[in-house]
């Protein structure tokens, strides 16, 4: 295992997945994947098309289960803990595919990003229901503040159906639901998928912008928009076949030979 | 009307009152009817009346209402239980009537929380009532209070329906609803099979005694006689309001909106913190419980239970009053418990041809409004800051 510059400086790292591998039948989607997240980052994480960037997210987040390998989290050992657990230890994500409740309010999903900080018991709920009250407010207040940073127009339509929205506004929706739970680590799939250079562009400062409020939240961003993956990460993590082929800053990486073959094929 | 146009205003209150007072009419003008042209006729003339009231908003405005102003609702509700046991006042199948349609309503409030909300189809809800109503039977020779049978046949189909969990939990959607399925014929073979339930000639029971008073006495107020049926109509539509106003806590609160998060998409959910076992858990035992209170009141007002009472064609009966309500509203139930409960009883001069006449108009209503009679609204979360 080789150990970077980047992790003996300052603090521990706040992710680390060592030999991570993610077997589906006789496919062997994360194969001894060594990854490091420092708190503050922006971590890119690319490759071509099915090279498991997603089951990395997918395996991280509890949706699937690691074959081999380890998971650690702020410390803890996170492999193969369910994925609520990680929830409420501040991991969040976004979906390739968006994954909003369309027939519910823009509240209501935002409230499902805010699980943690919310009082589920049935008491608080059904009978002390001015307590309750005074937290949905207080709630409503807060998703105000957070859509308004993204759009002012989006902050408004907080009681619309979801479904009523755009996609770029969904999209919003679905970063404020991951951000609103004050997650230490956020996991954005692809969030410029489907939308032109300008809104990528758009859409990549107001992320920038409410991470900036949010005092230098972690990200790791899958992207395949490479101007954007060059702007915004610090650090770089080049996947190819469930391998990590490369690591290093933006231009580095896309110097070098081997993340070009398995991008563009040998020449 | 523009109500979306008012959304900041608090609504206004006459359309509700107009709904509750002519709902009140139609039931005692349907139940009190025996003749057959002028039942016709009534029947017509409270189909147009719907139709038009759909069509021009006042079905929303009725429900807008009724959200913003709770008590008003809560005050005419009980004006108009009043005007209908009053109405009733000698008809002892009318009264029969109500508290039947009544049941049925209140165990598909339960369903909706179950279907509606967390997702989980029921087609078992007949096999809760019964359930409850065979607790009630058993347990009542035995000297329980009248009051804690209620509570009993809740608790004992909650825990009859905790066997249902494992193959619930495990499964998903259609699979899910099979495993119910296949417990509801069971219950019905089980029942027919054991000489402890009385086998296929059932049990007998006690009618109802609340804190002295015998529910086979009749009530007087001031010189007037209302038949001693009335008092399961009375209990009925208390515990149907009681389900009512728990069902809409539950929609209105946090609960609702993980309910509703686990049924549209359970990935999601479970990345962001809820953990999906425990939530199905909580909405199909509520909503059985609901179901075996239910039937143990059920068991009291009949006085006699049999297998034939909760077969799988009377779970196939709730569920669909649960999709014709509208699925996910519990206002939709209460007309689509009236519906299907009381027009097969009251067409029976045309013999076998009601069930007939019957279908065709749910299929003309699901047509109409493929989301049921009164689709769910958006919940708003949205609450003035004092």
């Amino acid at each position: 295992m080789t150990r970077t510059a980047r992790e003996t400086a300052s603090s521990a790292p706040l992710l680390v997945a060592q030999g991570l591998s993610v077997r589906f039948g006789g496919l062997l989607a994360l194969n001894a994947l060594d990854v490091e997240v420092r708190r503050g980052e922006i971590l890119g994480l690319i490759g071509p098309n099915g090279s498991g960037k997603t089951t990395f997210f997918n395996v991280i987040s509890g949706v699937y289960s690691a074959s081999a390998g380890s998971v650690h989290f702020d410390g803890v050992d996170i492999t193969n803990v369910k994925p609520h657990y990680l929830a409420a230890h501040g991991l969040a994500r976004t979906f390739q595919r968006s994954r909003l409740c369309l027939p519910l309010s823009v509240f209501d999903n935002l409230a499902l990003g805010a699980v943690g900080q919310l009082n589920s018991g049935f008491m608080h709920n059904l009978i002390s229901r001015s307590a309750f009250r005074a937290e949905a407010s207080k709630l409503a207040e807060e998703a105000r503040e957070l859509l308004r940073v993204f759009n002012p127009v989006l902050a408004d339509k907080l009681f619309e159906p979801t479904i009523s929205l755009g996609m770029i506004d969904r999209r919003r929706v679905e970063i404020c639901r991951a951000l609103i739970g004050k997650p230490k680590l956020v996991l954005l799939d692809e969030p410029s998928a489907g939308m032109t250079h300008d809104e990528t562009d758009m859409f990549m400062n107001e992320i920038l912008q409410v991470r900036k409020s949010l005092g230098d939240l972690t990200i790791i961003i899958v992207e395949h928009e490479m101007n954007l993956i060059e702007r915004v990460t610090s650090h770089c993590v080049v996947l190819n076949y469930g391998k990590k082929i490369c690591e290093g800053q933006f231009k580095e990486v896309a110097a070098d030979p081997v993340v070009r073959e398995a991008y563009l094929g040998q020449s | 009307m523009s109500i979306s146009m008012q959304s900041r205003r608090k609504a206004a209150i006459w359309p509700l009152a107009i709904a509750v007072a002519l709902s009140a009419a139609a039931l005692i003008a349907l139940l009190s009817i025996d003749d057959q042209i002028t039942l016709g006729v009534t029947l017509g003339v409270i189909a147009a009346g719907c139709v038009l009231a759909a069509r021009f908003g006042a079905v929303a405005a009725t429900e807008a209402a009724g959200a913003d102003h709770p008590f008003v609702l809560r005050v005419l509700v009980v004006l108009a239980a009043i005007a209908v046991l009053i109405g009733l006042r000698n008809d002892n199948f009318g009264l029969l009537m109500v508290t039947t349609v009544l049941i049925y309503a209140t165990v598909c409030i339960g369903l909706t929380i179950q279907m509606g909300y967390a997702g989980l189809f029921n087609f078992a809800g007949a096999a809760f009532l019964g359930i409850g109503g065979y607790t009630a039977a058993l347990l009542g020779p035995k000297g329980v209070p009248d009051l804690l049978l209620l509570a009993l046949g809740g608790f004992a189909a909650v825990v009859v329906g905790s066997l249902l969990l494992l193959p619930v939990l495990r499964t998903r959607g259609h699979y899910a609803a099979l495993a119910t399925l296949a417990f509801s014929i069971l219950f019905n073979v089980f029942l027919d099979a054991n000489d402890i339930f009385g086998g296929p000639q059932g049990l007998k029971l006690q009618g109802m005694v609340l804190f002295g008073w015998d529910f086979t006495n009749d009530i007087t107020i001031a010189g007037y006689t209302i038949s001693s049926y009335a008092n399961y109509a009375i209990l009925a539509g208390l515990l149907t309001a009681a389900a009512m106003m728990l069902t809409g806590f539950i929609d209105r609160s946090w609960i609702g909106v993980w309910l509703d998060a686990v049924r549209l998409d359970e990935v999601a959910a479970s990345v962001f913190g809820l953990k999906i076992g425990r939530w199905k858990i909580a909405a199909f035992t509520i909503g059985n419980f609901f179901a075996g209170v239910m039937g143990a009141l059920y068991a009291k007002m009949t006085g006699f239970i049999a297998p034939s009472n909760f077969t799988f064609g009377d779970s196939l009966t709730m569920v669909s009053i649960v999709i014709l309500g509208g699925i996910g509203n519990r206002w939709g139930v209460l007309p689509a418990a009236l519906i299907v409960v009381l027009l097969p009883e009251k067409l029976q001069f045309i013999q076998e041809y009601r069930f007939l006449l019957f279908s065709i108009l749910v299929i003309i209503i699901l047509v109409a409004w493929p989301d049921g009679l009164i689709a769910r609204r958006l919940r708003k979360l949205e609450f003035a800051r004092r």
